[in-house]
């Protein structure tokens, strides 16, 4: 580690932290249908929507009705971006005429975009048509993204609400995210990003014959608009396979800097709105300190083991001082890949600048642990603000535990309903990881797929399924998941992680928006003070992590103790 | 259900077309305007040809020129489309090698990587990025030590004074952004043109 790579860590972070106010405050506003700077240039156009789809913007839905909502809007999708992989052959802006994806692939594709997840078991220079990039990809980057911030905010309602039998209205929820938040920043995003280096064209890709006189097909395409939302969407499925380490996705420094505060913009902002609507900014910001703590403690062990080097190639001669370069980009450096590992495993961003299967043993436990903790260290948009809402839920239940009170939250008093839908919720992560990862860890097909033996094997399944359940999409790349078992059980995993978790969640929001607000008390437990905070992440390290530790000793632990002693497999 | 059904296909159907088509169309018409270099990938071209992007590495393997970092990138095997065959900086197909640090695979490659360097006149330290393979396969970039190292064996192979090739890649090394931000690096396409245009 060096005095250089901290200051360049600082600097981003400290970009995140100035413009999480702002723009919370503006989501916020947003979200409460109240006007904004870009309300004379949208609102007609918002209008024409709802007429179109026959939506009454002033109609609000009960948490079932948001709910339904949310799943038929989720499975139209599905059906949409299945038809579109299976067919792109036959569709426009196909100008290196790839063949129709094959159904397993389409249907894991189709899930992992249509739940934020992204993860990506094919490579998308030598498959994906700049259509299917386009009107498929792109456009549920957009909207995974926006159905996960109306669901946090219809959460968010829950606690800002009276006696309330309503939650909103998901259509407009969805509407206004897309127009007044995703689009007039990509916009802003994708045209820095071309600036940097990275390339907008309809070419699928160019031709050079290099100094050595050899032929280089170079792949192009419409990639920075692509870029933005999936860095802005905390999406995290690439243009290209080696995602944003790839140079026209990534091409320098400053393309990482933006990269990186564009991941994390959104999950932090939504900390501040979520204050903002439930009229205390102070619990917001006590959230965001739980985030952002959670979050500095990962970059300082990943960045520590990546600085140290590889041993056994320090034993060959290696001059350790460059860190473990295998699998990372010279312009990055360990600082830069070790923020961005974090930054995209503790959102549900998952778009990678170094490949995490390279990683040293520890630099990769912490991404997988920061997944296993639930994807709260902010998560993802929106998803990470209802996941930290559920795991503060489970604190105070706790709390109230230890000193044998009825526990509250915001003025809500959190009853048995409650905390029986929290668990249920958090409980899916387990069942879903430890669940798959059990069986394919004895499974011969599945086994076929590992990159790695020995521990690192073991590790790069259950990263597999922690990536897909809490819809990250990160990968441990060496595995080859393109094939049946994986397309098939990691599509499910998806599905689980993202619906299974969220529908508990709002049944959940559901109650409590009917529930009374009442007068803090002396024998309340401060939900906003240091206190709180200090609780809440213990809670979610024993609570959302405790269950791993076994499977996590047996992979990337026991594989750092084999690296020290000169062992490989 | 039906109720949630119209608005589905409605926003789905008016989403594609504005975030999925308008947007990237938008963005297209707007980068071939302001910035059509990068848009169109940042080519490089000598003498009316296009050689290389700035922004992608490309393989070199002659004495002559400096090399880049290894390169994990594959490509189908045209006598066995259902193989594979390892073909260095191929910009059609991304990838790293994706081996952990145990890997006895990684260990013989790194290996065989310093046998190769030393007899090819390496001499001192050996730097980290001179023998791993890059997350991308296509790292445009080598660090100022790999360059140096590399120096005197390019200057053997071109009759050249060894002095005047450290002072054409100390020349080339790019600086970090405010002199803090990023990783001091040397374009080894861009010093091998420079290198070419040299006598």
């Amino acid at each position: 580690m060096t005095l250089v790579g901290w200051l360049q860590i600082g600097l981003i972070l400290g970009l995140v932290a100035l413009t999480a106010r702002p723009l919370g405050l503006y989501m916020a506003r947003v979200f409460s249908g109240e006007r904004t700077l870009l309300s004379p240039l949208l609102g007609s156009t918002e209008r024409i929507f709802y007429w179109l789809a026959g939506v009454e913007p002033d109609h609000e839905q009960g948490w079932l009705a948001y709910t339904s909502s949310m799943l038929v809007f989720s499975a139209t999708g599905f059906a949409s971006l299945y038809a579109i992989l299976r067919l792109q052959a036959y569709l426009p802006f196909n100008p290196r005429h790839f063949a129709n994806i094959p159904p397993d692939l389409a249907f894991n594709t189709a899930i992992s975009f249509l739940t934020n997840t992204n993860w990506q078991a094919y490579s998308g220079e030598t498959s994906m048509s700049n259509f299917t990039q386009m009107a498929g990809l792109t456009v549920h980057n957009f909207l995974s993204a926006a159905t996960g911030v109306a669901l946090a905010i219809a959460v968010t309602r829950a606690f800002a609400r009276h006696n309330a039998a309503t939650l909103g209205n998901f259509w407009v929820d969805i509407t206004r995210a897309t127009l007044y938040v995703f689009l007039p920043f990509s916009l802003l995003i994708a045209v820095t990003f071309i600036a940097t280096g990275v390339p907008q064209t309809l070419a699928g890709s160019v031709d050079a014959v290099t100094l050595e006189g050899a032929r280089q097909v170079i792949a192009l395409g419409p990639v920075a608009s692509q870029e933005a939302i999936k860095q802005f969407g905390t999406n995290g499925g690439g243009f290209f396979n080696a995602n944003a380490a790839h140079p026209f996705e990534n091409p320098n420094a400053l393309a990482n800097l933006l990269q990186i505060w564009a991941l994390l913009a959104v999950p932090f902002g939504l900390l501040v709105t979520f204050g903002k609507m439930v009229g205390s900014e102070k619990q917001g910001w006590a959230l965001f300190k739980i985030a952002g703590l959670v979050l500095v403690g990962a970059v300082v062990i990943v960045y520590a083991a990546e600085s140290f080097g590889n041993p056994l190639l320090t034993h060959l001669g290696l001059d350790p001082s460059g860190g473990n370069m295998e699998g990372k980009e010279t312009r990055f450096g360990i600082a830069l890949s070790s923020l961005y590992a974090v930054a995209t495993t503790a959102t549900s961003c998952g778009g990678v600048n170094a490949m995490m299967d390279s990683f040293a043993p520890l630099g990769g436990l912490v991404p997988m642990f920061l997944m296993q903790l639930g994807l709260i260290t902010p998560g993802g948009v929106g998803s990470g603000l209802y996941g930290l809402i559920v795991f503060a839920i489970i604190t105070v239940f706790i709390g109230g535990l230890m000193v044998g009170r009825t526990p509250e939250f915001l003025g809500k008093k959190i009853e048995s309903r409650e905390v029986k839908l929290a668990i249920l919720a958090v409980l899916i992560l387990p069942l879903a990881i430890l669940g798959f990862s059990a069986v394919a860890a004895v499974l011969p097909s599945a086994l076929a797929s590992l990159g790695n033996n020995g521990p690192h094997g073991l590790s790069e399944i259950l990263y597999a399924y922690t990536s897909a359940a809490g819809n990250n999409g990160s990968a441990f790349a060496g595995l080859n998941a393109n094939t049946p078992w994986w397309n098939v059980t990691t599509g499910i995993a998806m599905v689980l992680g993202r619906f299974g978790y969220v529908v508990p969640v709002m049944a959940m929001a559901g109650s409590i928006a009917a529930k009374k607000k009442v007068q803090a008390s002396l024998g309340t437990l401060p939900t906003d003070g240091g206190l709180f905070v200090g609780l809440m992440i213990g809670v979610i390290l024993i609570v959302g992590g405790l269950q791993f530790l076994p499977a996590l000793a047996l992979g990337p632990m026991v594989e750092h103790f084999l690296m020290l002693a000169g062992k490989t497999f | 259900m039906l109720a949630h059904i119209r608005p589905a296909v409605v926003l789905l159907s008016l989403f594609t077309l504005l975030t999925g088509l308008a947007y990237p169309l938008a963005m297209t018409g707007i980068a071939s305007t302001l910035f059509p270099w990068q848009a169109g990938g940042s080519l490089i071209q000598r003498d009316g040809k296009v050689v290389g992007s700035a922004v992608i590495g490309q393989n070199f393997v002659s004495a002559k020129y400096f090399h880049p970092r290894p390169s994990a990138t594959s490509a189908t095997d045209p006598k066995d489309p259902s193989k594979t065959i390892a073909a260095p900086y191929n910009a059609d197909n991304s990838s790293g090698s994706n081996l952990g640090a145990t890997s006895k695979a990684l260990i013989d490659r790194v290996k065989a990587g310093i046998k190769v360097g030393r007899a090819e006149g390496w001499r001192g330290p050996l730097p980290a990025d001179a023998l791993t393979t890059s997350a991308s396969g296509l790292d445009p970039d080598i660090s100022p030590q790999y360059a140096l190292l590399q120096a005197p064996v390019v200057a053997k192979a071109r009759g050249l004074d060894a002095a005047r090739l450290r002072n054409l890649v100390i020349a080339e090394i790019q600086k970090p952004w405010m002199g803090f931000f990023g990783e001091p690096r040397v374009n080894v396409l861009k010093l091998n043109l420079a290198l070419d245009a040299l006598k």
